[in-house]
């Protein structure tokens, strides 16, 4: 009977139940169901990361070597401008909801999203933003060239294309929220009988406190860009001395929004590990009520560590110790998380698939990412590292190794479960070495040409960078390369492959794995009773 | 020669990949020679917490190495169920915590002594332009501006020949800053448009130039040398174009130097009463136009097409001075136009004539340095 149900994306379906759906495209602007939308953010994300990376492949070849030979320095500015932006809001952040989508109502056994309407809703804003901010090249001027931190005075002197990028950030902004109450309300309300909190499985637990985390930041960036859109248009001065404003009061809001922002970025990343790990271990977590509490600590410390963004703006010696100190802070629940998994494969019986691979290189590359986090931390030495290439490698290692390859391991996952269908485990192997291979090539160099004093968001750079340069873009170009064979594993699954049994992996626990592969189109109708 | 090697390897993690490393090299993946007490320090606290996170590297990567190779299930390994473990889960709490406190504390020592601006010796302005810096000796009364002195055929890739064979490509100014060897110099650092960032690597130095406030920083050299940095704030079109140079020289030659430029700045200081003509005031205008409009302009006058916008037949170039004035004073808010009115009335009246009679401009019209003086606020 469950095969009535199937479920496939690649071709829509027209089998189950409520046969009086629309199908085709209707069927998935008009959706509530939370796997449609689950699948509509994914391939989102995936189209807007492949925009992201087109950009950085673009500056990347203009930094193969000295000289100005593609692009003059404005173009170049907008390029690392939009690089940031999209890839923050456009592909990292709506992976991570198109996860919660699909995966938090099955693994707490709830039908569906709380809202499923708004559902529909957070998801279909997303794509005229994108718009927004992608046409935005297109406007006189150009996109915006002040960086994705749009410091004030200098967005301010931008031209149409930065009110092009504040529209698409309010709407995105919107979205989040939206989407993070759906999450709220379902993790609160939702859960199958018996599943008390602290039962929850890890990632619905690091989604309930990202959601948290969007709810209270995203109105903060909402704030911010609107007095930058006040101060262009309608003659205030919030970030104008002449005016009696402060140019550095932009930096204190938007990092007050930024810092909580690469936790938002980086909590869901620990969640989807936390689950692949014990899998592949066949053991249970290790330590799961202190990574409930880590993750609770780093949600926390989240906020009072913003100005470790601006230790060269000249704040009084007492503001740096202030916090340095609750800046270095934070590697204490972060170090527990990391001692955590590889307690949790200490003794365990360990198989190396791909979503394992994954789950391995982020743990080891995330953590050269925090190793360099503790280094810009001590504020010393973030005064000869702050806006240098040294920053560049430390937030790509976490959110490109960190979020990213978490984000990758989580697709291979689950989307056994998704699909039906085993992926190729060759290319997802393939995938996994090139993509760590070429990302260490690309990003490791910039730790030494940011030490040696390159400054970042240059569009041209002293002799003594070059050599770095060029390693660097060769490694860009072989990372962007490698995430077609990423694409084809993903359309292959799609299309074809092995039949995925219902409880795909050996040792993967959670309710999930109790509903058949492909998950029927509805699931949990009737709530699971959780012992 | 053991901490030589012991700098390089806590700078790379990797010290296998370059068994010797010379001194040029060197320059390329760790630090810069740090020439004042403060770059020293960080320096050191540098090496020390390279070391720290070496230790903590090795030891927790080698319990996870250890894992994967011994622990698998290709290697018959059989998964124990245990969870948890209240010692383990304190002791790896509070080690960290421990560790974390012997790195703050010299870090917090260096930080007391990198804001105690107290004292200088001398007082130097810096204040950010786009795209160049502009330099006051407060006391002395000496004042230049310092641009990019590469030339431009090298970095638009006509002359990748003489690029190639200039060793401070990127890294070299008209007019660089100098200083005294030994004496503690406090910069004080302000901005004219946007935020810039004034930083010296080999100093220890990185500070935020902000417009509309006043920032201070200070350094004193160890070594007499030509240090060379760059603007570390995105400030817009030519933000990789603005590098800062300084000369550290002998107390004497310090002297010698404040004296010439002090000729110099009484040699082009223009007699008030001098009547000028408009073609004195166009070559005049010619020089003022390329250290401080070329940049987004141009030198054809047509500006970059969406961008910058066009003098060269431009509404406000040929209709009426007054607008054209206040332009060139105030700036255009919203927009890159920042105001000039920091050059003097004859720099802005000659840079004002200049534009309104070239390209195609032919207005045949002066403005004199007195009617810039009548419509400065």
């Amino acid at each position: 009977m469950e095969a009535a149900h199937a479920h496939d994306q690649g071709h829509g379906h027209g089998d189950h139940d409520h046969a009086h759906h629309p199908t085709g495209l209707m069927r998935w602007v008009t959706t509530t169901n939370h796997k449609d939308i689950g699948t509509l953010y994914l391939w989102f994300s995936f189209t807007m990361f492949i925009v992201g990376g087109i950009l950085a492949l673009m500056l990347r070849a203009e930094l193969f070597q000295p000289g100005l030979q593609l692009w003059e320095p404005h173009f170049f500015n907008q390029l690392t401008t939009m690089h940031g932006l999209i890839m923050v809001f456009g592909a990292i952040m709506p992976a991570f909801v198109g996860f919660a989508n699909w995966q938090i109502p099955l693994m707490i056994g709830a039908p569906d999203m709380a809202f499923a309407r708004m559902n529909n809703w957070s998801f279909w804003l997303l794509p005229p933003a994108a718009t927004l901010l992608v046409t935005s090249f297109f406007v006189p001027g150009g996109a915006t060239a002040a960086g994705w931190t749009i410091y004030a005075p200098l967005s301010i002197q931008m031209g149409p294309g930065m009110d092009l990028a504040i529209f698409a950030l309010h709407i995105m902004g919107a979205s989040s929220i939206m989407g993070s109450i759906n999450i709220v309300t379902t993790i609160l309300n939702m859960r199958a009988p018996g599943m008390t909190l602290m039962k929850m499985p890890l990632f619905v637990w690091t989604w309930l406190i990202t959601a948290y985390l969007l709810i209270a930041v995203m109105p903060v960036l909402a704030g911010a860009i609107t007095m930058v859109l006040t101060d262009r248009h309608f003659g205030t001065s919030f970030f104008n001395a002449a005016g009696g404003g402060d140019p550095v009061m932009f930096q204190h809001i938007f990092w007050f929004f930024g810092h909580p922002e690469v936790y938002i970025m980086i909590l869901p990343a620990f969640g989807i590990v936390s689950q692949i790990v014990p899998a592949f271990a066949r053991k249970p977590l290790f330590g799961y009520s202190s990574m409930v509490y880590a993750v609770s600590s780093i949600a926390i410390l989240s906020f009072i560590v913003w100005a470790h963004h601006m230790f060269t703006v000249g704040m009084g010696a007492s503001s740096l110790l202030f916090f340095m100190y609750a800046t270095m802070l934070i590697a204490v629940p972060t170090g527990v998380k990391v001692f955590n998994w590889i307690a949790t494969m200490w003794k365990g019986s360990m198989t190396f698939e791909t979503p394992m691979l994954f789950a391995l290189g982020f743990i080891f590359v995330f953590s050269m990412g925090g190793f360099t986090g503790l280094v810009l931390a001590v504020m010393p030495i973030d005064i000869q590292l702050q806006d240098t290439y040294y920053v560049v490698a430390h937030f790509h290692y976490v959110l490109v190794a960190g979020s990213l390859f978490a984000i990758f391991g989580g697709v291979y996952y689950w989307i056994p479960k998704w699909t039906g269908h085993m992926y190729n485990e060759t290319l997802g192997q393939w995938h996994f070495w090139l993509s760590m291979i070429f990302f260490n090539v690309a990003f490791f160099p910039m730790h030494f040409s940011g030490l040696a004093g390159m400054p970042r968001r240059i569009p041209d750079y002293a002799l003594q960078f070059t050599d770095f340069n060029m390693i660097s873009t060769v490694g860009a170009f072989g990372f962007g390369l490698s995430q077609l064979v990423f694409l084809t594993c993903v359309i292959k699954c799609i299309r074809g492959g092995a039949k995925a049994p219902a409880h795909t992996w050996e040792g993967a626990e959670g309710l999930e794995w109790t509903v058949p592969s492909p998950a029927p189109y509805h699931t949990f109708e009737t709530p699971p009773l959780v012992k | 020669m053991t901490s030589k090697l012991g700098r390089t390897f806590a700078a790379t993690g990797a010290a296998a990949l370059w068994p010797a490393a010379d001194a040029a090299w060197a320059n390329q993946y760790n630090l810069q020679p740090p020439q004042t007490i403060i770059a020293h320090q960080i320096y050191d606290l540098h090496t020390l917490i390279m070391w720290i996170i070496f230790g903590i590297f090795v030891v927790v990567f080698g319990f996870m190495t250890v894992a994967i190779v011994k622990h698998r299930k290709s290697a018959g390994h059989e998964a124990q169920q245990f969870h948890e473990n209240t010692t383990v889960e304190i002791a790896w709490t509070i080690i960290p915590f421990v560790i974390l406190i012997g790195m703050a504390y010299p870090a917090t020592k260096t930080i007391l002594a990198f804001k105690d601006t107290s004292n200088p010796d001398i007082t130097i302005k810096a204040t950010g332009y786009q795209w160049k810096w502009g330099y006051d000796y407060l006391n002395e009364g000496v004042s230049f501006y310092s641009n990019l002195s590469t030339p431009r055929d090298q970095i638009d890739g006509h002359n990748v020949a003489a690029r190639n064979a200039n060793p401070n490509y990127l890294l070299e100014v008209d007019n660089a800053v100098v200083v005294p060897l030994g004496k503690k110099i406090r910069v004080i650092t302000t901005a004219n448009d946007v935020i810039h960032a004034w930083w010296v690597p080999a100093f220890g130095v990185k500070q935020d130039a902000i417009p509309g406030f006043v920032r201070d920083t200070w350094f004193r050299a160890d070594k007499v040398g030509t240090y060379r940095g760059q603007c570390a704030e995105l400030c817009g079109k030519d933000h990789g174009f603005m590098p800062i140079v300084v000369e550290v020289v002998t107390e004497e030659k310090y002297a010698a130097w404040i004296a010439e430029q002090k000729k110099k700045t009484a040699a082009v200081a223009v007699d008030p009463a001098k009547q000028w003509t408009a073609d004195e005031l166009k070559a005049q205008g010619e020089k003022v136009y390329a250290s401080n409009c070329v940049a987004c302009h141009q030198a054809t006058g047509m500006g970059i097409p969406n961008t910058f916008p066009a003098l060269s037949g431009s509404k406000i170039a040929t209709g009426p001075k007054e607008a054209h004035m206040d332009i060139v004073l105030n700036g255009k808010p919203g927009t890159a136009m920042a105001p000039f009115k920091h050059l003097s009335d004859v720099d802005i009246a000659a840079v004002i004539t200049y534009e309104r009679n070239s390209w195609a401009n032919k207005t045949g019209d002066m403005v004199a340095p007195a009617d810039v003086k009548a419509a400065r606020k």
